[in-house]
């Protein structure tokens, strides 16, 4: 699990503000715009590694149990059975360290079985064991 | 066959409402001179329709070809399917106003295996609508038990007196009477601030008295009756729909109880029934649909068919513990959930309270939700969710490890439950098991199809069916 990608947009967006401030308002203006999303970054990033330390999954015989949430933490149990498809995704800023969403869908659409920020070996081995046990103890509706 | 010969009037007809609208539409915008070329334009587009509705029915033929219905339709693009008698689930009978009007009706046939409707046969006359029906449930050997046919075991109905009550008892006809009294008084003392006002709200209140006209038309009376492959409605005023709800299908039953009909112990049961299992685009739930299964009946009405649905005694309840009153101080009253080896129940909603039975069988997935509010406190919720955007049961504000328990103990139950489900399959030596769809043996697809005491190659995944030789043959 990592969340580097949120401070890599963190940056991007200080740098990205900093030099619109600097270039349109002036120098100190693009200070003061580079602190703020700054500041505001570290925030965020802290929050949202707290998010991603809370994260957890766990493989068992017969279903797949997704742990989340801080504020509201939430836990899914997701047996194989009922699994109709997986879905692994993987977006620019993933892509870019080398990580994918692993997402398992079911019939019931607040069934909510998504493990983000996994490594691409990991995902893919992931996916292919859910594929396997999802075809072996299909159950459909 | 051919189908009736009045199909092209009937399938013209449909569009005459929405014709005459836009007439209108037309005639009040312009002036004079344009009203003539928009005419022209709407009687061509009605002759448009009409040729092609002629053509549609020329090239439209059905016939039996052994044990299969065979449709075939189309002039550019053709279309030829094959219905196996055998495997048909249901066939609704639907009528229009027109049709009606014409009497001839639609005959909608379902196939075991998919929800949604595989063959349409618009329009029949009455008479060979309802002959039709009854062959090709005939043709339908699964239940062992000769076809019922438009007969069966009243189960509830609804009376038109009580149906009217409901309705204007509802909240949309009670905002509806309210705007429009509020609009009156207004119009007293203020004429051109209420004729802005209704003019502004002319759209909402219209499309408000659309859905409460929809809800009468719609349920107007309504039967239950018991079938063996289903409960089979029966409904409408204008449109008249029969329609069959498979009880294999059924996901979740609901008994709602709105706030202004307690007093005189009404309520409405819903249930979810799967579909067509096609994913929309972001794939998320398969299509079910909520359907009334009774719009307005006693409690008597409604335990006697839950009593059917659930074939089972209803599971003992118990209230969350007293601090989640901090939590929900309204609806705590009503709060409660229990579950037994088959069934989950929980009671929500304070202006509407709601009853969701859930089979345990049908669990997709165990959640256990806490929130911040939730936390200090102590509680939790654990949610079952059955196929289907809006279909759960919850066990709303329980104690911590009365939830995790829970967690444990309804996943387990969920499982034995899919489990004892799946021994129905017929031994693959054992011959008398009727016709039907079981579990595949081989376990490479979801179902397949058992015929005259062999495995078929027919095969289906998730509503779609397709063909794959059986391997183990016997």
């Amino acid at each position: 699990m990592r969340r580097a990608e949120v401070v890599t947009i963190s940056v991007l967006l200080a740098v990205l503000f900093g030099l619109l401030f600097w270039a349109t308002q002036g120098p100190l203006a693009g200070l003061i715009s580079v602190a703020v999303v700054a500041v505001l970054g570290t925030t965020l990033s802290w929050f949202l590694r707290r998010r991603f330390r809370a994260w957890r999954y766990r493989e068992r015989n017969e279903d797949l149990i997704v742990a989340r949430g801080v504020m509201v933490q939430r836990l899914s149990v997701v047996p194989y059975g009922r699994m109709q498809f997986v879905e692994v995704t993987a977006g620019p800023v993933e892509r870019l360290f080398q990580l994918s969403t692993v997402k398992l869908h079911t019939a019931a659409a607040a069934s909510d079985a998504r493990i983000p920020g996994l490594e691409r070996d990991e995902a893919a081995r992931l996916r292919d064991r859910l594929t396997e046990l999802g075809e072996s103890m299909a159950a459909g509706m | 066959m051919r189908l009736h010969p009045l199909t092209p009037i009937a399938r013209v007809g449909r569009l005459v409402p929405a014709l005459v609208l836009l007439l209108l539409v037309s005639t009040v915008h312009s002036k004079a001179e344009n009203r003539t070329v928009e005419t022209d334009y709407l009687i061509a587009f009605t002759l448009l329709s009409a040729v092609y509705g002629y053509i549609h029915w020329m090239v439209t033929r059905w016939r039996f070809e052994g044990g299969t219905l065979r449709i075939e339709t189309g002039l550019i693009r053709k279309d030829s399917r094959r219905l196996p008698l055998a495997r048909i689930q249901a066939v609704d009978i639907v009528r229009p106003l027109l049709a009606r009007l014409l009497g001839v009706s639609e005959l909608r046939i379902r196939l075991a295996g998919s929800g949604g409707t595989d063959g349409k046969l618009a329009y029949l006359s009455e008479a060979q609508a309802a002959e039709l029906r009854l062959v090709l449930l005939a043709g339908h050997i699964d239940t062992g038990a000769a076809p019922s046919s438009n007969t069966g075991l009243p189960m509830a109905s609804v009376d038109t007196a009580r149906l009217l009550a409901s309705v204007f008892l509802s909240l949309v006809t009670i905002v509806v009477i309210g705007t429009v009294s509020a609009l009156a008084i207004l119009d007293q003392f203020e004429p051109k601030t209420a004729a802005a006002a209704a003019g502004f709200l002319a759209v909402y209140l219209l499309s408000a008295a659309g859905v409460i006209w929809r809800r009468l038309s719609g349920q107007y009376n309504f039967t239950a009756v018991e079938a063996p492959e289903g409960v089979r409605i029966r409904r409408g005023l204008l449109q008249t729909i029969s329609e069959t709800v498979p009880y294999g299908r059924i996901q979740a039953v609901r008994q709602v109880e709105p706030l202004l009909w307690r007093p005189f112990g009404w309520c409405r049961l819903e249930v979810d029934v799967a579909g067509a299992t096609e994913r929309n685009q972001r794939g998320e739930g398969a299509s079910v649909v909520r359907k009334a299964l009774l719009p307005v009946g006693s409690q008597q009405d409604s335990w006697h068919l839950l009593a059917r649905l659930l074939g089972g005694p209803d599971p003992e309840r118990t209230s969350p513990p007293g601090r989640a009153r901090f939590k929900a101080p309204l609806s705590f009253h009503f709060l409660s959930a229990g579950h037994d080896a088959g069934h989950a129940v929980c009671v929500t909603g304070r202006l509407n309270r709601a009853t969701t039975w859930v089979p345990l069988e049908k669990s997709q997935s165990i959640r256990r939700v806490q929130g911040p509010l939730q936390r200090p406190l102590g509680l939790a919720t654990v949610h079952v969710d059955v196929a289907g955007k809006r279909a759960r049961a919850e066990f709303r504000d329980r104690a911590v490890d009365e939830a995790d328990q829970l967690v444990a103990e309804l996943t387990a139950l969920s499982r034995s439950a899919r489990l004892r489900n799946r021994k129905a399959a017929p031994p693959p030596s054992g011959d008398a098991a009727p016709s039907g769809w079981y579990p595949d043996p081989a376990g490479r697809h979801e179902q397949r199809y058992w015929h005259e005491g062999r495995w078929t190659e027919h095969v289906a995944d998730g509503g779609r069916r397709s063909a794959d030789a059986p391997t183990s043959s016997r």
